[in-house]
């Protein structure tokens, strides 16, 4: 008897593959995906109320996207060997392929609009602050101190065009994760054509509200006014993109439920007993279901500013949570039942372990830090005047 | 700048990667040769026939003809490469027969099987059968 | 009659010359053929197995772990028991891969059988398509093969197998799984589990030799694949294989 194992498991299974680093991976991409539409709802769509986070959602991606290969590198059996991933990348694998979507997007997307951005201030900074900050800024602009009008036009219509390239490219970059998973007919948990769509809009959901917090954090951190138009457009976009997500989500369960092909009863056992917790209580009630109901309320009442603040608060937070155990029921549930439908094994989170809690929450916590640093060095928002993206 | 970040990409590539590559299928060829020379452990019945064919003779003649040698005597490659310095162990008979012959409900009907405690109490099976040739 | 000494000359040289060619001709008979190099495209390997014959003794796990320094509590092949109730499901075990064989079966009642597994050498793999780099590959004669100095150990193509017959090697960090002994058949040799199954429940076979006897195998007998829905052509055919096999 197998500690952890019931009924019959084939007996390489008995040890997870892909653990706690491997359900970050897409919990963080998904931030960077999310965050960077809610930038191009500005400047795609115009959404002008949302202005003031712009430059706070793109260096928040930036921030995860840089984050992001480090789960990764860190659960490879032989990651100095990633770079054969780019030499000889095979072409029939998702995964190979989606090295190159996440270089494409780091290099052309995210850089260049942020660069494109905030190349005006860079080259001021460059010329106002002294010492190593001078050689930091000087570089940063990269040969270019053009700041005319007419530059500056160009810069506008460049980074239209970054951004309108760069909606697709966010999609592609965490669909792609979606279809890593959505294209293994061996797990049926996994296997379906839903799956980069959920992951899609869950990633969406994710970015939303995490850029809703930082904001929140930021202009608490900076004793700086929030700006509570902007606030309520962010709320209400997490409020229909979570709509959309959560039906989606609902299609799949209904969808599994009404054909209970083969694979149903040893995935509906599942859901009923280990991921019960993950699942049921943390994702659907009160990951979705309680957001959801909070965001709803302010479409429908109108709310005192500290109540809405205190609701879009919980409901970002709760959001967030909500998500990382979603992928944390694709990704463990995906290995905790047996192919051969007949038995479940159990996953053990290390604490000190390579691929181990402490790992996680270091990986975790990096992010946010590096946004601190990048949001130093490339102020988003002008001392005391928040709404505007002049510094100077 | 992105040129020069393709250039860079491309010599490293040319550098790194096994020059061979590609030439049966997206994989380093040189794979098969290392997997195909990896150290051999079982000998095969027909290497052990070549000195022992007194036993080989016992052996065909019975209800074991089909069963190698190996199967009871364990990997022997080391033996025939160097017979005096490898000599094999004999087999741990309580064990070995057991694990064929004893009695079970999977087991195809027509096999020989016995329950081993009502059959031999406390007997080792080569106190009455002889492995090579075990018909009484 | 008398001999001329031209006479001793031509009967001898005929003689000398008959002697000679015989000389050259036992050489050419009595001599060993020239050794053959192993040539990938003459071969297509997969295995028959044969349900009925299979005792589940263990021997074939047992010999491939010796083989391939198969790392404890990881299997490159292992038998599985079914015990079957009507309106059930079944009773599966495979008591540490069946390495030990197996302990008696409880029930005596129930429709019961053993089934070994292993790799089957699927000519559309999954676990090939998915691989992120091409460390796992289908070799010109029809293995599936990981390069370990290539792999990154990534575990995709674990994921990917619908048969769980891979592993993360836990020394090596990279991924493993049966080679149907590559370097044996290459040599001549059969593999480790065939060569010590007892009843010849289990054989290696080439498609492409046409005196093989998979192909009467396959014409006279009721075989299947395991998990045929997944369409990867799997090279494993078993004979009389049980609905109720997962």
């Amino acid at each position: 008897m197998i500690p952890g194992v019931d009924g019959f498991i084939y007996p390489n299974e008995v040890e997870l593959q892909w653990g706690l680093l491997v359900v970050l991976y897409p919990y963080i991409t998904g931030l960077v995906a999310g965050a960077f539409i809610l930038a191009s709802l500005e400047r795609v769509f115009k959404v002008e109320a949302v202005r003031p986070t712009y430059r706070l959602a793109l260096l928040t991606a930036l921030a995860f996207l840089l984050v992001a290969p480090l789960p990764l590198q860190l659960h490879l059996g032989h990651p100095e060997r990633s770079l054969e991933m780019y030499l000889t990348p095979h072409r029939s694998s998702a995964m190979a392929m989606f090295g190159f979507v996440y270089l494409w997007y780091l290099m052309v997307v995210l850089l260049l609009e942020i660069w494109l951005e905030y190349r005006a201030d860079i080259v001021r900074l460059a010329q106002t602050t002294t010492g190593w900050q001078r050689l930091v800024y000087k570089l940063l602009t990269l040969g270019s101190e053009n700041v005319s009008p007419e530059a500056r036009r160009i810069d506008d219509k460049v980074s239209y065009v970054v951004t309108v390239i760069g909606i697709p490219s966010a999609f592609l970059l965490h669909g792609y994760v979606g279809f890593i998973f959505g294209s293994i007919k061996a797990n049926p948990w996994w296997s379906s054509p839903l799956m980069p769509i959920v992951f899609l809009f869950s990633a969406m959901v994710s970015g939303i509200a995490a850029v809703l917090v930082l904001y929140m954090a930021f202009m608490k951190i900076k004793k700086m006014p929030l700006d509570m138009g902007c606030l309520d457009t962010i709320a209400k976009y997490l409020f229909y993109t979570f709509v959309i997500d959560f039906s989606l989500e609902m299609l799949d369960l209904v969808q599994r439920t009404y054909e209970a092909d083969e694979s149903f009863r040893t995935l509906d056992f599942m859901v009923h007993t280990r991921l019960w917790g993950s699942q049921v209580i943390l994702q659907i009630c009160v990951g979705t279901l309680l957001p959801l109901v909070l965001l709803a309320a302010n479409q429908l009442w109108r709310f005192s500013v500290s109540r809405r603040k205190a609701m879009y608060l919980a409901a970002s937070l709760l959001t967030m949570m909500g998500i990382f155990a979603m992928r944390w029921n694709v990704v463990i549930g995906g290995q905790l039942f047996s192919k051969s439908f007949l038995g479940y094994t159990t996953y053990k989170v290390g604490f000190a372990a390579r691929e181990g809690l402490l790992s996680a929450i270091g990986l975790m916590a990096l992010p946010f830090i590096i946004v601190v640093v990048l949001v130093k060095l490339l102020p988003p928002w002008a001392e005391g005047k928040p709404s505007e993206n002049v510094v100077g | 700048m992105l040129l020069g970040g393709v250039v860079v990409f491309l010599a490293i590539r040319a550098v790194v990667v096994p020059k061979d590559f590609g030439k049966f299928g997206h994989y380093r060829p040189g794979a098969l040769e290392t997997i195909s020379t990896r150290s051999i452990a079982y000998a095969g019945h027909e290497q052990c026939l070549q000195c022992h064919d007194q036993e080989a003779k016992v052996h065909g003649g019975g209800m074991h003809a089909k069963v190698s040698c190996e199967t009871c005597h364990g990997p022997l490659a080391k033996h025939t490469d160097d017979p005096t310095a490898n000599v094999p162990k004999l087999p741990d008979v309580a064990n070995l027969c057991r694990r064929c012959h004893e009695k079970d409900a999977a087991k195809p009907k027509g096999f020989h099987q016995v329950d081993t405690l009502a059959h031999s109490p406390g007997m080792l099976c080569n106190s009455c059968h002889q492995p090579h040739n075990p018909q009484l | 009659m008398d001999l001329s000494r031209r006479d001793i000359f031509k009967i001898g040289g005929k003689l000398l010359l008959l002697a000679s060619a015989g000389a050259t001709l036992d050489e050419i008979l009595g001599a060993a053929p020239p050794s053959e190099a192993y040539r990938m495209a003459d071969h297509w390997w997969g295995m028959i197995i044969d349900i009925d014959k299979c005792i589940g003794c263990g021997s074939c796990v047992r010999a491939c772990a010796q083989e391939n320094q198969v790392p404890a509590g990881f299997f490159r092949t292992w038998v599985e028991r079914y015990q079957v109730e009507e309106g059930k499901q079944p009773l599966v075990d495979s008591p540490n891969g069946a390495m030990d064989g197996f302990p008696p079966s409880k029930r005596t009642d129930l429709k019961s059988f053993f089934v070994p597994k292993l790799c089957n050498q699927c000519a559309s793999s999954p676990c090939v398509q998915v691989c992120p780099v091409g460390a796992t590959f289908v070799s010109p004669d029809g293995v599936v093969l990981v390069d370990e100095t290539y792999c990154l150990g990534c575990r995709y193509c674990v994921q990917a197998c619908p048969y769980g017959c891979r592993y993360l090697h836990p020394q090596k960090r990279t991924v493993d799984k049966c080679t149907l002994c590559y370097h044996r058949i290459t040599k001549g040799l059969t593999t480790a589990c065939c060569e010590n199954c007892p009843t010849g429940a289990r054989q290696l076979v080439d498609f492409k030799n046409p005196k093989d006897p998979v192909h009467e195998f396959l014409r006279n007998n009721k075989v299947e694949v395991l998990k045929p829905y997944m369409a990867t052509q799997a090279k494993v055919y078993y004979k009389d294989l049980d609905g109720a096999v997962r």
